[in-house]
């Protein structure tokens, strides 16, 4: 601080360095346009959002491998209500810290995709104005039916139904979440595959362990009866 | 701290009518950080009564997390000071591990480290331009601080998805690995930030306008400091050689080598809070740097339930926020959810000097005093 003014004119040194710079180097910019997708192509009005499914997915300068929106319901491949996942169990209507979720289980069961009798969710509301996208429900679930969607133009002009969204908009194929998250989905997938075996391999295991103490006793039983046989 | 009379009796002694001016400072102003107010008393230009009003921004966020299970109220830890919420998290995942004493993973434990150290440059880079903004520098400082910052809440966003609501620790861990080449870019980004806080500090800290608004303004004095529980770069300002990642050395902090700004003074001004923040990146930076190099490779998570019960037990997870002592206090009672669920925010509580250091001085440096003390009120009011 030897003259007066001097701190300000280095202050400004490094402000003219800066705007300089910033014709030639981007991370000098102080703000950056979404380049996703061009200028002339940025949506106008509603009707003009993407219709196809991951159809804003294309770059992911914005959107990255663990972007996380929304919820949406996962389905085999097959017609959705078929092959729906969720049981409606409610632990993700339970472990939701905003109490977005609202689950009405069926009265009756129906094959799922194993073709073993479920029952199904005969309603399953997420109120998205209420939801804090915190993944709590994708993790609380034990059945991988529920999942983060990434779709983030949700805009719409309806205010009171149309952020309540119902079961069947919810309901995305497994093949549409490996297209927004391919390793995820993938583990996950691998993931499932593995209980399934382990579950598999135990309940073997418990057959297999019935069926040799039904055979040790019957052993014992017949032995007991040899016994009294010679008695 | 007022020894000559004031103004207006002076004034009132020629014979004319004056009183003392009331004004309301807030809820909505823009110098409050959030919804805030003061209500001053002003004779002329200079305060001499002032009363903090908070409550505004009451989310009963205690409450509700005492209705629901311990993973449930992550998320909702995000929300109280919501630049920093990797550090929010971790501050209560380490009260909740207390609990379930449940061991976290080498690589998580790294990766903690990281995400704590590059929040408190997030945190130390907004609130240097945002007071510099309060001191009506509008704009250019600001726009840097949060160039930068965009870049780490970017790293944040590819890590958990979100860039402030990170809701990323998990007890026992973190909820997923970083994606691959993450490490390489923080990396990157790590080597970069000292030209930036160089450049900052030339543009900055010789500056003759700073220096005189901020000098001697708003003295916080060692003994007040510590008797009002001020913790955090305001209290290491006012000399006080403080910092839980020395003391208390929680998460794997001992490993590393690096040093705590203080002042040696027994007074800290508005220059003294701002100019530790400045040392303090410094240091976040050499932390990171270490953290980045010894990183290994394992698992990320420890074994744990998602809904627990924990044995009813007493118990406190603190840390060092980049605001101050972030502490959770926990009852459990033997259920999945908390009977009793209490933070110790430092932003409260460092508010709670405000008054003294306000009194006497300009209305204009009330402005920057608590612009210096680093508030947010989404953990004020909770």
């Amino acid at each position: 601080m030897s003259i007066l003014g001097g701190g300000i004119f280095k202050g400004m040194a490094v402000t003219l360095r800066n705007f300089i710079g910033s014709y030639f180097y981007k991370e000098r910019l102080t703000t950056n346009d979404y380049e996703w997708r061009a200028k002339d192509k940025l949506p106008q009005s509603i009707g003009d959002y993407p219709k196809e499914e991951g159809e804003q997915l294309r770059d992911t300068t914005t959107v990255n491998h663990y972007s996380r929106n929304f919820p949406m319901l996962l389905h085999d491949t097959g017609e959705p209500m078929d092959t729906i996942r969720c049981v409606a169990c409610q632990i993700c209507e339970r472990e939701c810290p905003p109490q977005c979720i609202y689950i009405e289980k069926s009265t009756e069961k129906k094959e799922n995709a194993d073709g073993k009798p479920q029952f199904y969710p005969a309603k399953f509301d997420i109120d998205v104005s209420v939801c804090m996208s915190c993944q709590i429900c994708v993790e609380v679930c034990p059945f991988d039916a529920i999942v983060m969607n990434s779709q983030f133009e949700l805009s719409t002009p309806n205010r009171f139904g149309g952020l309540l969204v119902r079961r069947d908009d919810l309901l995305k194929s497994n093949d549409y979440y490996h297209k927004i998250h391919p390793q995820e989905a993938a583990a996950r997938d691998q993931k499932m595959v593995a209980d399934k075996a382990a579950k598999e391999a135990k309940k073997k295991a418990a057959a297999e362990k019935a069926k040799a103490a039904a055979e040790a006793r019957a052993a014992a039983a017949a032995e007991a009866e040899a016994k009294e046989d010679t008695e | 701290m007022i020894t000559a009379a004031l103004n207006y009796e002076l004034l009132q002694q020629e014979g004319l009518e004056t009183s003392l001016l009331e004004i309301s400072m807030g809820p909505h102003h823009p110098s409050t950080h959030g919804v805030f107010r003061m209500d001053v008393k002003l004779d002329g230009e200079t305060v001499v009564e002032l009363r903090p009003v908070f409550g505004y921004l009451h989310r009963n966020h205690e409450k509700l997390a005492e209705n629901m299970t311990y993973l449930s109220s992550m998320p909702f830890t995000d929300r109280l000071d919501y630049f920093n919420s990797m550090t929010n998290n971790w501050a209560y995942a380490l009260a909740a591990e207390k609990l379930i004493e449940v061991e976290v993973p080498e690589r998580a434990e790294y990766l903690r480290v990281i995400m704590a150290e590059l929040t408190r440059l997030v945190n130390h880079v907004t609130l240097v331009g945002f007071f510099i903004n309060d001191l009506g520098a509008l704009g250019t400082p600001l726009m840097y601080a949060f160039r930068e910052r965009e870049k780490i809440l970017d790293l944040f966003e590819q890590a958990s998805g979100a860039r402030m609501m990170c809701n990323y620790f998990r007890f026992g861990g973190l909820r997923n690995d970083v994606p691959e080449g993450w490490l390489d870019r923080t990396r990157e980004l790590v080597d970069r930030f000292p030209a930036f806080l160089d450049e900052y500090e030339q543009l900055l800290c010789e500056n003759e306008i700073i220096l005189s608004r901020t000098q001697g303004v708003g003295n916080l004095s060692r003994e007040l400091a510590i008797n009002a529980g001020v913790t955090g770069p305001m209290l290491r300002a006012s000399g006080v050689n403080y910092d839980l990642r020395k003391v208390d050395a929680y998460g794997i902090y001992d490993r590393f080598k690096f040093r705590v700004p203080y002042t040696d003074g027994d007074t800290g001004d508005c220059y003294d809070r701002f100019m530790i923040r400045m040392l303090e990146m410094r240091e976040s930076v050499a932390i990171l740097k270490q953290a980045l190099a010894d990183i290994p490779e394992g698992d990320i998570i420890g074994k744990v339930s998602k809904v627990f019960k924990p044995k009813p037990a007493e118990v406190y997870g603190r840390i060092e926020g980049p605001k101050g002592e972030l502490g959770f206090y926990l009852i459990a009672d033997g259920t999945t959810k908390p009977y009793r669920y209490r933070v110790r925010p430092p932003s409260l509580i460092n508010l709670t000097v405000l008054r003294d250091m306000c009194l006497g001085g300009k209305i204009a440096d009330a402005v920057i005093i608590l612009g210096s003390i680093d508030i947010v009120l989404g953990e004020v009011d909770r």
